[in-house]
């Protein structure tokens, strides 16, 4: 079964005079451990699809009745308030873009994965600490830092951090949203490898989401490109990338500069 | 044939910070020369002194040590006005870098009013608009909008056009397409080759993405910890990247082809943390790669 399965999601963002259609008739699956990117452009309806998915998103954002989305089989669109406190996190964690500014500034990192592992699994402190240092570990950051502020660690350590407390419930399923845009390519390097080795150890799956084609070609297995709303192509990463079929991932690869070969000068693919 | 003359220069320049018994060198004895239709690329990761070397240049820092020279005469400590409208700089955020509280139209008629205080409305209406013509905006769509009206590529324009109205000689781009969808930032890459090939400036372009370096610059260097470990020619450091540390940046690039197959290794990204510690040491030798291609070897 599909860890994650949406099927016509369409969301509209309503407005006092128009509608604006964000998402639409939006169709993909994510198969257990798979790590599927999903790219595009600022506004193309991406970060909305990863909002639905944990039910995040707020009015003025609409799903449209027709919607499906299934996570484990499990239809979140149906879920009550209690059932989608003990999915979030749980089920699907997600780390937003600039994570690294989503932890409480006055609350050591030990605090912050008590609450967590304290709120869901009932954890006393020292269970909790134990479980945090464990957690650190995965994300390669000694457990002396249980005791720091973030604002101690630098940005990629604090990028981290938020990922290993998502990873503390064992979701099924981890979104990223732009997890390194702010972080420099040797960090963002380190980060996405640790994500890989982790899945594969753990077996979550991940929804990757950025608009940088090239990143997401390194390290996803498949990847859905999206423009204006809709899902134009999904392929496995070396179709999108050798044999790309619709025309604008041709233009999206044509707008990239590159490390070797022919520099490319042409315009940008919008 | 001799040599062009650079217009600015930093001559062995350092920056301390910290104190006395741990000083934090953000530049050391850094060196470099830029030259009017060229573009420097000046790459590392965060931390790693590009901005400070920006912050030498723009004279917002004093060096500790070493010159900043303009035209090969001493930036000294009077008057910097002059200075100031022949160094101009971009910024990395293109939604603080303009005033929200003001139009396109103030946010280029400002430097007009101040460095050119002769013109008259109609001569600086006329230069507004020919400066929105120049970083290809439309002046009766764009002038009269307020920044919150525009996109980030949009206002990295206005940025561009900003640095442009007191015709500068050199300009300082830290970052200028970070923050940028990728496929607007090709346009502003494009803009700022523009720039330097019609009107003849002088480009530092400072990045940690070696990829769009590679773009817009035909020199490189590479910093860390202050020191730039490597430089030259583009396509000889980036063709036969000499210093562990060039090949790491080099390896953290995303890169589609090393994937299936054909691109480089990356077998520095295991040695990261040792390269990264030898690499911070001080190097004061520097050995020559070829022409125009140069390293400060990592201390063994």
């Amino acid at each position: 079964m599909n860890v994650l399965s949406i099927a016509n999601l369409s969301i509209d963002y309503v407005g006092a005079e128009s509608v604006f259609h964000a998402v639409k008739d939006v169709s993909f699956n994510i198969a257990p451990g798979e790590f599927f990117g999903l790219a595009g452009e600022s506004g193309c309806g991406k970060s909305t699809i990863a909002f639905a998915i944990s039910r995040l998103h707020r009015p003025p954002a609409l799903i449209r009745t027709g919607s499906k989305i299934l996570v484990d089989g499990r239809d979140v669109l149906e879920l009550d308030d209690a059932e989608l406190r003990s999915f979030r996190w749980r089920e699907v964690a997600m780390v937003f873009q600039s994570a690294m500014n989503s932890l409480n500034p006055v609350l050591t990192i030990e605090a912050q994965f008590y609450d967590v592992l304290n709120t869901h699994l009932g954890l006393s402190r020292v269970q909790a600490k134990a479980r945090a240092a464990e957690l650190l570990r995965l994300v390669d950051i000694s457990p002396d830092r249980l005791s720091a502020y973030p604002h101690q660690c630098s940005g990629g350590m604090r990028q981290r951090i938020v990922i290993a407390i998502c990873l503390a419930l064992n979701p099924k399923l981890l979104i990223m949203d732009e997890p390194t845009t702010a972080l420099d390519v040797v960090v963002q390097r380190e980060i996405l490898q640790r994500i890989d080795t982790l899945r594969k150890e753990l077996g979550f799956s991940v929804l990757f989401i950025t608009h940088d084609l090239g990143l997401m070609v390194q390290v996803s297995d498949r990847i859905g490109i999206m423009l204006e709303g809709e899902l134009v192509e999904v392929n496995d990463a070396q179709t999108i990338y050798r044999a790309p079929s619709h025309d604008y991932t041709k233009r999206l690869w044509a707008s990239m500069p590159r490390l070797h070969g022919t520099p490319i000068r042409q315009e940008p693919a919008s | 044939m001799t040599a062009p003359a650079p217009v600015l220069a930093l001559d062995n320049v350092s920056k301390v910070f910290g104190s006395k018994d741990k000083p934090v060198y953000a530049a050391r004895s850094v060196s470099l020369a830029l030259y009017p239709g060229r573009t420097l690329a000046l790459v590392g990761e965060s931390g790693s002194g590009k901005t400070t070397a920006a912050r030498l240049i723009m004279r917002e820092y004093r060096p500790d040590q070493g010159q900043l020279l303009f035209r090969g005469a001493p930036v000294g400590d009077g008057s910097l006005k002059a200075y100031r409208a022949a160094v101009q700089m971009v910024f990395q955020d293109p939604f603080s870098a303009l005033n929200p509280a003001h139009t396109v139209r103030y946010h280029l008629e400002r430097p007009l009013r101040l460095h050119q205080p002769d013109l008259g409305a109609t001569a600086r209406q006329a230069a507004v608009a020919e400066l929105l013509e120049r970083v290809k905006l439309d002046p009766a769509l764009i002038a009269a909008k307020y920044p919150h009206e525009l996109s980030g590529g949009q206002r990295q324009r206005i940025s561009i056009a900003r640095a442009l109205a007191v015709n500068p000689a050199v300009i300082v781009a830290d970052e200028p397409t970070s923050m940028l969808d990728v496929s607007v930032r090709l346009g502003i890459l494009n803009l700022l080759n523009d720039m330097k090939s019609q009107l003849g400036l002088a480009l530092l372009y400072i990045t940690h993405d070696i990829a769009t370096a590679r773009y817009v610059a035909e020199d490189i260097m590479v910093m860390y910890a202050g020191q730039i470990v490597e430089w030259g020619d583009m396509d000889s450091v980036l063709g036969n990247p000499q210093h562990p540390y060039t090949r790491l940046l080099l390896s953290a690039v995303p890169d589609p082809d090393r994937r299936f197959g054909e691109g480089r290794p990356d077998d520095e990204l295991s040695r990261i943390d040792v390269i990264r510690r030898q690499t911070a040491l001080p190097q004061p030798e520097v050995r020559t790669i070829a022409a125009n291609h140069f390293i400060r070897p990592m201390p063994a």
